[in-house]
C-alpha cells in the first residue's frame, strides 16, 4: 500500500498542527462558532445529536495494521469502546472530546492518517472497489489512481469551497462494485479500440433527496489527463453549481440543468485551456504510484488443497462461512476473507476496540498485514492462504465477526440514523435490529440468495436505500416515525434508483413489510432467480397489493 | 484601515465608488457596469481599480486588464468559492500581475488559501487581528498540487 513520504507526512501534520491551532482559538472564544463550523468539517468533526462526531478518512478504504490499531486506541481511549465504519470506507467515532481532536489527528499522523476533508463543501474521500487488486474480473488495480486522487484533491486551494460535497469513485474491474453511476464522478478503468486502459467518466449521479444516475461526460480519456479533466469539471461546478439551495447545489443538478452534452461541451472547452499545464501525469508518475501497490509475496499455491476439503467436509459450520464469506481470488490457493461487521446483534459496521486489535493482528498473521474497509460496512482480509481460512474462521468466530450472512438480506447498510445523526427523522438501527429478529434463521436467508436491504434515517440517503432490492427510508409524520419502502435499486452497472412502494408504514410494521415482499419473492421465482429478475418480471403492483392488502 | 499585501500590513490605499458618476480622488475601484459606461474617461483619470463579485464573467473585461491597478473580488459570504477561481483565472490565464485583492466576508483561515490562487492582498473584515492573521501563511511549507506559485515540479508527491 501507498506509504508516505516527507512531502505527505509534513503536510498531514501542519494540518494537524493547525486545526490544533483553531480549537485553541475557538475555546478562547476568539474564533465564534460559525466560522469554526466549516473549519472542524473539514477536519472530520460534526456536531451530532448528543456529542461531536470524528470522521477518519480510509483512502479508498485500505488500512495497515499498525493503522487499525491505532484506530483500536482511539476507540479506547477518546470514545466509548467502538468506531462505525461508513458508506464511504471511512470509520467515525460517535463521543470524542473537541479538545481531545487535535491529540487525535496528532496520532494519526503518526500512522499516516488523517481527516481532512472527510466532511464539508470539499472533495471527499474517493472510495473503490473493495477488491481491488484481488478480483478476478479486474482490468488494471484501480488504488494508484484513488491515491493520485486523493493528493492531487488534498487542499487543492481552489476547491475547498463548492456549492456542495463532491464525492468520486473509482472502478477497475468488469463488474462494478464501486457504485460508480452514483457518484459525484464516477470513473471505470476501460480499454479502448487500440488495447489501451483509460478512463470512462460519469459524471452527475448521486443519492440524497435527488437520486440520479451518472452520464457519460467521456467515453476513454487518456490517464495522463485524469487530473486535468478532473480539475476541469470542477471548476466548470464550482463556478456553476447552483449556491442558493443546499438541496440542489450537488453537480447532478447541475448537469441537469444545463444537459450532459452542453456540460460536457463547457468541460472540453475549459479541460483544452488546462490539459498541459502542469497537471499531466506522465507514465513514471503513474509507474511510481503503482509500485507501491504491487501483489504481496504470494507463495506458489493451487486452489483445492486436500487440507482444505477435508476441513469443509468436515466442518458444516466452517463449510457454511467457507460459502458465503470468501470469494475468489487472482492467485491461485488464496480467497478474499470478509470480516462481517453484521452480527445479528449490533448495529452494522460498528467494531469494539478488541476486535479492531484483533482484526489487525489476524491481518498481520494471515493477509499481509492490510484490511480493507467496504462500502458495504464489511472488512476484508484480502490475501488469504486457502488452507489457513479454516484457523482464521475460528478466530473470527470466537469475535464475532464470522456471521455467515456476506450479500444475505442481513447483510444491511444501516446510517446510524436517530441513534447519532442530528439531520435524521427516524432511527434506523432499531430497524436494522427489528428485520434481524425477523430473520434469525440462516437457512432461511440462505434459500433466498443474495438480497440486499439499505436503510437510511432520513432522505440525505447515507443508507444508499435508493440502490437496494429493498430500499427503507425513515420520515417523521406528525412525531412518529415511519418508514417508505422502495423496490428495485441497483447499485451496479445495471444501475437503477428504487420506485417507492406506496405509503409509509409504521414503525412496528416495517420487519413484517419486508417479510411480506419476501414472501412474494418466494412464492413467484423461478429457479435461481435473483429478487431482481423476478421484480422486473413481476412489476411492483404484486408487491403493493399484499403490503397494503390490510388496510 | 489596514490591509494585508503581499504578507505585509500596509495601510489602505483605495477607496471604492459605489455609484457610477464623480469619483474621489485618489486610487478608486468600480464595478464593470460602471467600467463598461464610463470606460474612456477612467483610463484617461488613471488609478483604477476594478470590483468583481462572485458572479462577474471575465470574458467581458479580459481585454481590459491592463488598465487595472487593481482587481478587487469581493466575497458576500466566505463559502462561496467562486472568487477562489477567479482569482485563478486571472493570475494564470489572463496573466493580470497588478493586485488581486480579496473584499467582503472571508476567513483568516482561508488566507493560504487564497493566496495560492493568486490573491496578494486581503482587506479583512474589521476588528481581525493582522498581525496573528499573518500566520496563516506560513502554517504550511508543502503542498499536495500545483498553484499560482508551486510549478508542476514542485507540486504533490505523485510527482
Amino acid at each position: 500500500m501507498y506509504h508516505y513520504d516527507e512531502h505527505d507526512k509534513q503536510l498531514v501534520q501542519q494540518r494537524a498542527n493547525q486545526f490544533r491551532d483553531q480549537v485553541k482559538r475557538r475555546l478562547s472564544g476568539e474564533l465564534p462558532e460559525e466560522e469554526f463550523l466549516p473549519l472542524r468539517l473539514r477536519n472530520g468533526v460534526y456536531m451530532q445529536r448528543y456529542a461531536y462526531m470524528l470522521r477518519i478518512a480510509i483512502p479508498y478504504g485500505l488500512l495497515a495494521a499498525k493503522q487499525v490499531r491505532m484506530l483500536a486506541h482511539i476507540a479506547r481511549d477518546y470514545d466509548k469502546g467502538f468506531g462505525h465504519f461508513t458508506t464511504r470506507q471511512n470509520i467515525q467515532f460517535n463521543w470524542p472530546e473537541l479538545e481531545n481532536v487535535p491529540d487525535i489527528l496528532d496520532k494519526l499522523a503518526s500512522v499516516e492518517m488523517h481527516a481532512i476533508q472527510t466532511s464539508g463543501n470539499c472533495i471527499r474521500n474517493t472510495t473503490t472497489d473493495p477488491l481491488a487488486g484481488v478480483a478476478k474480473d479486474e482490468l488494471e488495480d484501480p488504488r494508484p489512481y484513488c491515491e493520485i486522487i486523493r493528493q492531487w484533491s488534498t487542499l487543492h486551494p481552489e476547491f475547498d469551497w463548492l456549492p456542495r460535497k463532491f464525492k468520486i469513485a473509482i472502478s477497475g474491474a468488469q463488474s462494478d462494485r464501486a457504485a460508480v453511476y452514483f457518484h459525484d464522478i464516477g470513473l471505470r478503468l476501460v480499454q479502448n479500440e487500440q488495447g489501451k486502459t483509460g478512463f470512462q467518466v460519469l459524471v452527475g449521479g448521486g443519492l440524497g433527496r435527488t437520486p440520479v444516475i451518472g452520464k457519460e461526460i467521456k467515453a476513454f480519456l487518456e490517464k495522463r489527463h485524469l487530473l486535468s479533466y478532473l480539475e476541469a469539471i470542477l471548476r466548470i461546478y464550482n463556478m456553476q453549481g447552483r449556491r442558493d439551495n443546499a438541496y440542489k447545489a450537488r453537480i447532478k443538478i447541475l448537469v441537469n440543468a444545463l444537459g450532459v452534452d452542453e456540460f460536457r461541451r463547457q468541460v472540453d472547452e475549459e479541460w483544452q485551456q488546462i490539459k498541459d499545464n502542469g497537471l499531466e501525469l506522465y507514465d513514471e508518475n503513474i509507474e511510481r504510484i503503482k509500485g507501491f501497490f504491487q501483489p504481496p509475496a504470494y507463495e506458489d499455491l493451487s486452489d483445492g488443497d486436500d487440507r482444505l476439503t477435508e476441513k469443509l467436509n468436515g466442518n458444516p459450520l466452517f463449510a457454511t462461512w467457507y460459502k458465503h464469506n470468501t470469494s475468489d481470488h487472482k492467485q491461485a490457493g488464496y480467497r478474499v476473507a470478509y470480516v462481517s461487521l453484521k452480527a445479528p446483534t449490533t448495529p452494522a459496521g460498528d467494531a469494539t476496540d478488541s476486535q479492531l486489535d484483533a482484526i489487525a493482528d489476524l491481518a498481520d498473521r494471515y493477509s499481509f498485514g492490510e484490511v480493507q474497509a467496504t462500502h458495504n460496512q464489511n472488512l476484508v482480509l484480502k490475501d488469504i492462504k486457502q488452507t489457513e481460512l479454516y484457523e482464521l474462521w475460528q478466530a473470527l468466530s470466537k469475535l464475532k465477526l464470522a456471521t455467515p450472512n456476506i450479500g444475505t438480506l442481513t447483510d444491511m447498510i444501516v446510517c446510524p440514523g436517530g441513534t447519532f445523526c442530528d439531520l435524521a427523522n427516524a432511527n434506523s438501527i432499531d430497524i436494522g435490529q427489528q428485520i434481524n429478529d425477523k430473520f434469525d434463521e440462516l437457512d432461511y436467508i440462505y434459500d433466498l440468495g443474495d438480497v440486499s436491504i439499505k436503510i437510511s434515517g432520513c432522505m440525505n440517503a447515507c443508507g444508499h436505500h435508493h440502490i437496494a432490492d429493498i430500499g427503507i427510508l425513515g420520515v417523521e409524520k406528525s412525531g412518529k416515525e415511519w418508514y417508505q419502502i422502495t423496490l428495485g435499486g441497483s447499485p451496479g452497472l445495471d444501475a437503477a434508483i428504487g420506485k417507492r412502494l406506496g405509503r409509509s408504514v409504521e414503525k412496528e410494521r416495517v420487519a413484517a413489510v419486508v417479510g411480506d415482499i419476501i414472501d412474494i419473492y418466494k412464492e413467484q421465482r423461478h429457479g435461481d432467480e435473483s429478487f431482481l429478475e423476478v421484480y422486473h418480471r413481476l412489476g411492483i403492483d404484486i408487491f403493493k397489493e399484499r403490503v397494503y392488502a390490510d388496510n | 484601515m489596514q490591509i494585508i499585501k503581499d504578507q505585509q500590513i500596509i495601510d489602505n490605499e483605495w477607496r471604492h465608488s459605489e455609484e457610477i458618476g464623480e469619483l474621489p480622488s485618489g486610487k478608486v475601484s468600480v464595478s464593470i457596469e460602471h467600467w463598461q459606461a464610463q470606460r474612456e474617461a477612467l483610463i484617461a483619470r488613471g488609478h483604477i481599480g476594478l470590483r468583481l463579485t462572485a458572479t462577474d464573467s471575465l470574458d467581458t473585461i479580459k481585454n481590459d486588464l491592463k488598465h487595472f491597478e487593481l482587481i478587487a473580488i469581493e466575497f458576500d459570504k466566505f463559502n462561496d468559492g467562486r472568487g477562489f477561481t477567479l482569482a485563478r483565472l486571472l493570475h494564470e490565464r489572463h496573466g493580470y500581475a497588478g493586485e488581486i485583492r480579496a473584499v467582503g466576508t472571508f476567513l483568516r483561515d482561508q488566507l493560504y488559501y487564497m493566496e495560492r490562487c493568486g490573491f496578494n492582498a486581503f482587506e479583512l473584515p474589521e476588528g481581525q487581528d493582522l498581525q496573528e492573521a499573518l500566520n496563516a501563511f506560513s502554517e504550511f511549507s508543502v503542498t499536495a498540487q500545483p498553484d499560482v506559485h508551486h510549478t508542476e515540479a514542485q507540486a504533490g508527491p505523485w510527482r
